[in-house]
């Protein structure tokens, strides 16, 4: 393999894991805001515990995040080099913004809840945690930005041989961008929410800290039930957007080959890339597909045939993984309006809470196979119809990323291992009591 | 004009990272030789606790910056120093993680496993930090098109080498009186003797690299067209011998913030004598990079700097309120009261 591959498969492997992680801090520190806000308002000593114990599980996942995070802004450099230089005037400072806005306030300030238990006010302490929410979802909105300038450039010009910023609000204020805020914040808080129903699930189960466990599960579940249906509604939106400015990622989601009016949508199909062609297709939905992109049954889709051959997306990654989000989004939706009919009777539902147990990992299968929509189909472009991803690789040695892929597999599987147990550990624990022993607190 | 404010804003990023993260670099390299038992080894961990990660934002904000400010010189500067550059981003993940992940787990063999973590994940960046900075000053073989033409072993060199020996010195030193400032009893002893002890160490690895500064290097060049500067190396040197000054009177607040002041003294002699180049060509002028041909345009550096002018007092505000708020010695009874992570 040549730098160009070893590089692209080390980015994925790179940002996968840091979205492995990331998203549930993303909901997580809004969820214990509202634990550690109640407890301040109220004085019930269940809300500070839950504070302390989601905050535990959300302190791992943080640290991964920070310092996988730090490999992303890295390798913009050390193996994107062309790109970097080419579009840096826009992305690099979008990326210093992200840093200097979110970065310091979330670091800074989680240390504070963390270490300022005893030395704070509770108010002030509770306040930490609302500044850490704030700068986690901060920092999302930043490199959601920089990420959407890369799907739809706008506000720039090409001078000397770069893109050189023209207007900054138009970059920063673009719908794409805005609609692809919305709803990666979404999926991350819906991951949040099942998390947190999860493992609550877990503990109703075992019929073990029931009144805690309650607490927790209802409120994961109002945050979850309104994400999940707003998500239904904020998705069809910006998939207009997407059909709008990325109309080869469209083709390729829905494996749509023949340009037509009146384009069908079908229930199930098979690609076959090699013969431009679906191998099987059932159930047809007559003029769905233009329906759902642009509002009008008779609306002409442009099919991936009349899009050059160097200029399309892989068709069945991309398809795949579109019809895996789609389909868990509804799965979501359906099992948290259960979950509501539920709520008042949830020791009563151990196969449901089973289920809920089992959801954990959907979202997080849903986030991934969303962001493989987003940047597989973007391909062959680093930056839509701007620059390809092959001319955007750095002059290195294929040897010298062919090192560095294999470290990254090795260190990220033993830390993510390591990051799974603890998880696994402490939510099996459940909450320490207060005040607790030594070394055994949050 | 914006992009030289923006040169010395870079160095200045640069200088208040090597100041921050340099005393935790320092103390977690130094950990073995500092810490006797479990006990210790976690209060020093606790004294680096609330500040390390606030402390790395400096970097990836440096990082970002230069990416920012100067595409160029980041994407050619990232690339060329691919490998040295990888070992210090594994190093700092093993050791961020290691706050986190340490004491979540009451198993020796767990607990030794992240203390090497810390120790290998401190000491390597505090080394090769001044390996890369030492290069940046002497110059790397940049060739036609910012092509790195230089190999994997280029960067070690005798200058290299002195640059990350001094960078190791300099960051041990502030990490031992960071030691002394937030410990009491033995472990304070401790960080004061490693502090008295290495700093003779210091001084004369100090001089050594400003002499072959002169030998090997161009930076004085804008010294001697501008006297002016020498304030500058002339305020490393005498913080540096305030060090001493107050390690002789036990003062470790103020030895510690005369380190501070010595760090990032050093770090801008090195930049301003860089300037305006960013990074050097060892093989040809023409090749280098400087804040002419490898700077962001104009509305993006004048968008960068209300942005930075806007927020950076602010992150300084809260960073040294938070400063304040843990300024107290650590105790073993905190490590029973608070959460270590």
């Amino acid at each position: 393999m040549d730098a160009l591959m070893l590089s692209r498969l080390q980015f994925a492997v790179a940002t996968f894991f840091h979205f492995i992680f990331v998203p549930l801090t993303l909901g997580l520190s809004i969820l214990i805001a509202i634990m550690e806000t109640i407890y301040v308002r109220t004085g019930d000593e269940d809300y500070r515990r839950m504070a302390r114990f989601w905050g535990r599980l959300f302190i791992i996942n943080f640290a991964i995040g920070v310092v996988t995070g730090l490999t992303l802004e890295f390798q913009f450099g050390t193996n994107w080099s062309r790109y970097s230089s080419y579009v840096g005037d826009i992305f690099g400072s979008l990326l210093a913004i992200e840093a200097t806005l979110a970065f310091f306030l979330e670091s800074t300030f989680l240390a504070v809840w963390i270490f300022g238990w005893n030395r704070l006010s509770p108010r002030v302490h509770c306040l930490s945690i609302w500044l850490v929410a704030l700068a986690s979802n901060l920092s999302a909105l930043w490199i959601l930005i920089a990420n959407s300038w890369m799907q739809h450039p706008v506000g720039y010009t090409i001078r000397g041989g770069r893109a050189e910023l023209t207007d900054f609000l138009a970059i920063v204020t673009q719908p794409f961008a805005i609609q692809q805020f919305f709803h990666t914040v979404s999926g991350a808080y819906i991951l949040a929410g099942f998390f947190v129903m999860g493992i609550s699930a877990y503990h109703l189960l075992r019929r073990q800290h029931i009144p805690f466990f309650t607490k927790s599960f209802r409120m994961a579940l109002t945050f979850a039930l309104v994400f999940s249906l707003a998500e239904i509604v904020q998705g069809h939106i910006h998939g207009g957007e997407v059909a709008k400015i990325q109309p080869t990622k469209l083709a390729a989601m829905e494996s749509h080959w023949e340009s037509q009016t009146g384009a069908p949508m079908w229930l199930f199909l098979i690609p076959d890339e090699k013969n431009e062609r679906n191998l099987v297709e059932l159930g047809r939905i007559p003029g769905a597909l233009s329906m759902l992109a642009y509002h009008s049954f008779q609306a002409p889709v442009k099919g991936l045939k009349d899009f050059p051959k160097d200029e399309r997306p892989p068709v069945t990654l991309t398809f795949v993984a579109f019809r895996t989000m789609v389909g868990l989004g509804f799965l979501f939706a359906l099992l948290t309006v259960v979950a509501w009919f539920k709520r008042n009777k949830l020791l009563e539902s151990p196969g449901f809470l089973k289920v809920m147990l089992y959801a954990i990992p959907l979202p997080y299968i849903a986030l991934q196979a969303g962001w493989i929509v987003t940047e597989v189909g973007r391909q062959p472009w680093i930056v839509y119809g701007l620059m390809k991803t092959r001319d955007a690789v750095s002059p290195i040695a294929a040897s010298q990323v062919g090192v560095s892929l294999g470290a990254f597999i090795l260190v990220y599987s033993l830390l993510g291992a390591a990051a799974f147990y603890l998880m696994i550990r402490y939510a099996r624990l459940g909450p320490q009591p207060l005040p607790a022993a030594a070394g055994e607190e949050v | 004009m914006l992009e030289t404010i923006w040169f010395i804003l870079w160095g200045v990023l640069w200088a208040v990272y090597f100041m921050l993260d340099g005393y935790d670099l320092g103390l977690g390299a130094l950990m073995p030789f500092l810490a006797k038992n479990d006990t210790e080894r976690r209060l020093i961990y606790r004294t680096m606790g609330p500040h390390w990660d606030g402390n790395e934002v400096w970097l990836i904000t440096a990082g970002g910056v230069t990416f920012a400010a100067f595409p160029t010189a980041y994407a050619v500067m990232f690339s060329g120093l691919y490998s040295a550059l990888m070992l210090i981003l594994f190093a700092l993940i093993l050791r961020g993680i290691s706050f986190a992940f340490r004491d979540a787990l009451d198993h020796p063999r767990w607990k030794s496993i992240w203390d090497w973590c810390l120790i290998l994940g401190s000491f390597l960046p505090a080394l090769l930090f001044g390996v890369a900075f030492a290069n940046l000053f002497q110059g790397i073989p940049i060739g036609a098109g910012g092509i790195y033409q230089g190999g994997l072993l280029t960067l070690i060199n005798p200058y290299g080498l002195a640059g990350g020996l001094l960078f190791l010195l300099l960051f041990t030193v502030h990490g031992s009186l960071w030691l002394a400032v937030k410990t009491e009893g033995d472990l304070q002893q401790r960080g004061a003797a490693m502090a008295r002890k290495l700093w003779p160490w210091l001084l004369v690895m100090a001089v050594l690299f400003l002499l072959s500064t002169q030998r090997l290097t161009f930076l004085y060049d804008n010294y001697l067209a501008h006297p002016v500067l020498f304030l500058i190396p002339a305020v490393a040197v005498a913080a540096l011998i305030m060090i001493r000054v107050f390690m002789g009177k036990a003062r470790w607040w103020k030895a510690w913030f005369a380190s501070a002041a010595t760090i990032a003294a050093a770090t801008l002699f090195g930049v301003v004598g860089l300037y305006p180049d960013l990074l050097k060509s060892s093989i040809d002028p023409a090749h280098s990079l400087n804040i002419h041909n490898a700077s962001s345009s104009p509305l993006t550096l004048k968008i960068m700097l209300g942005v930075a002018l806007t927020f950076v007092p602010l992150v300084i505000a809260y960073q040294v309120w938070v400063h304040w708020l843990f300024k107290d010695k650590v105790r073993e009874q905190d490590l029973d009261h608070e959460e270590a992570y």
